[in-house]
């Protein structure tokens, strides 16, 4: 970039030409590498930090997993004890977030609801990813006819309005968590598998691949160590948005009375029991599942957005 | 183009049927008859019922009557309300279900637009941040939570609205509140984020060198290709908007589609469950196709596309 021995330069002037000594020329040294390299994932990392929204979303949900985990632990009440002399108790310091109208202990109940909304929108993100990569990596890894068909498949199931089709699995096997998490994974892989074949169709013509075919590979080997380490960021960007998804869907749910059933907690059932009562001003039993449950999902979209930002710098605005 | 749109309704059609043959055999895999729990049914009565509803054929004469009688949109009477047909319900409940979904898509939509060009065109800006901000949160307050917030705020501490039931306008303003503002949020954030695309492209930097006025820019030339991806996902917000109504009509009392869907689900109802489910389905799926073919007149790229197979 400098170029101290041009004659037209005014700074030059400025800087005595004997301050300027050739460096010797090492071959050894030009070929060393200062700074450590920067791995794919290192790098993602270092931008996520920088995001200070995305980070704050990311200790919130620390947070929230070791409370889910301890929170009951350190509460002296239990989660489904009926004391009704204790009803609808405002929040004190020997019940942090009141009591509802059974006299359950509410901060109790708010851990348990932590633990069942995370535990379905884990299970769903997780489900989602096995169906959806190997639905998605085969159709667009093997291609034409395999693909078309698998496609169209796709497209008659899109169509299906996925609550719809949840409240009729619900109805059918009667609500428990399984059949919610089942009901829920019937149509979320749709997303990720759609997703991880538009990826797969990019990366597949790619050399690599092509070396990876000439020695041999066989089809499973070359999705699983060539396609699908490539197409990670996407994928975890998507996982990250359909736990949100599968928590609203939850609560949702649990709000119609199709949820998680009396004596577990849940913040949609919290919500819903709470929502006669909103009348008689105990205010503390819907604001606590009602902002757990908001917070949870903005925690979730804001570290979502964050790891795409990070994760697909190309995207960037 | 008549070949894309053939092609789609065709599509479309195997949609509504699988959606409607998926209703059918959940409903018969539920163990037991829909009569066995009331009391004081003996078996004649019971085989009698059972005649009434057609429940004592083969299942797939069954089968073959339900799929005429979807054909001719005739479910068949209620079974907890035998004096009803489940078309008098989607008849009396359908036209407010419509213009509760239909005012939230058009508040969203205006609201929404509106909000992300403020916020691309004041990029980076307090605005921005502000308006990202309210978006976000948007997207992540679940609807029925709003609702009883709104309900608390609006219709309890301060009196300004009524808090159920839909008669006048007055009585709209908080559903349609609680409902669209998802919605606004998402499109408010798309919107956002191909607008800041847009504005970088060369035709505007042309338009504004032409000296154009700031608004006709925006107006004429960046929200135009802005709004293609808004349009994309309209069907997706269609459907979300139409089981929001499921918990906004019940937490409001307003007596549309949602209300009765909600209630059959809860005694059981399975003629207006089938019922419901087939209808709204084919509504949704009506929007979708509908979604599909303005997006390929609008976009003229997408035919080509459509040509060759995707």
């Amino acid at each position: 970039m400098k170029q101290p021995k041009t004659e037209n330069q005014s700074s030059s002037q400025q800087i005595p030409d004997e301050w300027f000594k050739p460096i010797k020329k090492d071959r050894e040294k030009a070929e060393n590498v200062v700074r450590p390299s920067l791995s794919y994932w290192h790098d993602a990392w270092r931008r996520l930090v920088r995001n200070k929204l995305a980070m704050s979303g990311l200790i919130f949900l620390i947070f929230l997993s070791l409370m889910a985990i301890f929170g009951p632990v350190f509460s002296p009440h239990s989660a489904s004890d009926i004391n009704l002399p204790n009803q609808n108790q405002p929040p004190s310091t020997t019940h942090f977030f009141g009591t509802d109208e059974l006299g359950r202990d509410v901060f109790t109940r708010t851990w348990y609801g932590a633990r069942i909304s995370l535990f379905v929108g884990l299970a769903a993100a997780l489900i989602d990813f096995f169906i959806g990569v190997i639905y998605g990596g085969v159709a667009g890894y093997k291609g034409r006819r395999t693909d078309s068909i698998m496609m169209r498949i796709i497209e008659i199931l899109y169509g299906l309005p996925y609550l719809l089709v949840v409240i009729l699995l619900l109805v059918v096997m009667g609500p428990s968590l399984t059949t919610i998490i089942i009901a829920l994974t019937v149509t979320g892989w749709i997303g990720m598998a759609r997703i991880v074949r538009g990826q797969v169709l990019q990366i597949k013509n790619y050399e690599f691949i092509v070396a990876s075919q000439s020695f041999g590979a066989k089809t499973s080997r070359i999705i699983r160590k060539n396609l699908l380490p490539n197409t990670m960021g996407p994928i975890i960007v998507q996982m990250t948005l359909t736990v949100p998804t599968a928590i609203f869907a939850e609560a949702f749910l649990s709000f119609l009375g199709l949820g998680i059933q009396a004596p577990h907690a849940s913040w949609g059932v919290m919500a819903n029991d709470a929502l006669s009562t909103i009348l008689s001003g105990h205010w503390w039993r819907l604001f606590f599942p009602a902002f757990f449950i908001s917070f949870t999902m903005f925690a979730f979209n804001v570290l979502g957005d964050g790891l795409q930002d990070a994760l697909d710098p190309r995207l960037r605005k | 183009m008549a070949k894309y749109i053939i092609k789609r309704f065709f599509m479309m059609v195997i949609t509504v049927l699988v959606i409607a043959t998926l209703t059918f055999f959940l409903m018969h895999a539920i163990p037991g008859s829909p009569f066995n729990e009331e009391r004081g049914t003996n078996e004649a009565v019971q085989a009698n019922l059972e005649a009434f509803y057609g429940l004592d054929e083969p299942l797939y004469v069954q089968y073959g009557m339900y799929l005429k009688r979807i054909a001719t949109f005739d479910f068949g009477p209620s079974i907890k309300n035998p004096t009803q047909s489940v078309n008098d319900l989607l008849s009396r409940g359908f036209p407010i279900s419509f213009e509760l979904g239909m005012i939230t898509i058009i508040v969203a939509l205006v609201s929404g637009i509106i909000l992300g060009v403020v916020a691309a065109l004041r990029h980076n800006g307090i605005i921005d941040y502000v308006a990202m901000t309210v978006a976000v949160l948007g997207i992540s307050i679940p609807n029925f939570v709003l609702a009883t917030l709104i309900i608390q705020k609006f219709a309890v501490d301060w009196q300004l609205l009524p808090a159920a039931t839909w008669s006048s306008p007055a009585h709209m303003v908080l559903p349609t509140l609680a409902l669209a503002t998802g919605p606004m949020a998402i499109i408010a954030r798309l919107t956002r984020s191909s607008m800041l695309e847009v504005l970088t492209q060369d035709y505007i930097k042309m338009a504004k060198a032409k000296g154009l006025s700031p608004l006709k820019i925006v107006f004429k030339h960046a929200l135009r290709n802005a709004l293609m991806p808004v349009v994309t996902i309209l069907g997706t917000l269609l459907a979300g908007i139409l089981t929001g109504t499921f918990v906004i009509e019940k937490i409001f009392a307003i007596p549309g589609m949602g209300k009765y869907f909600v209630e059959s689900i809860n005694n059981r109802d399975y003629p207006v469950i089938m019922g419901t489910t087939v209808f709204y389905s084919t509504i949704l799926v009506f929007m979708l196709f509908l979604v599909d073919i303005a997006y390929s007149l609008l976009d003229p790229r997408i035919k080509l596309a459509a040509k060759g197979g995707e």
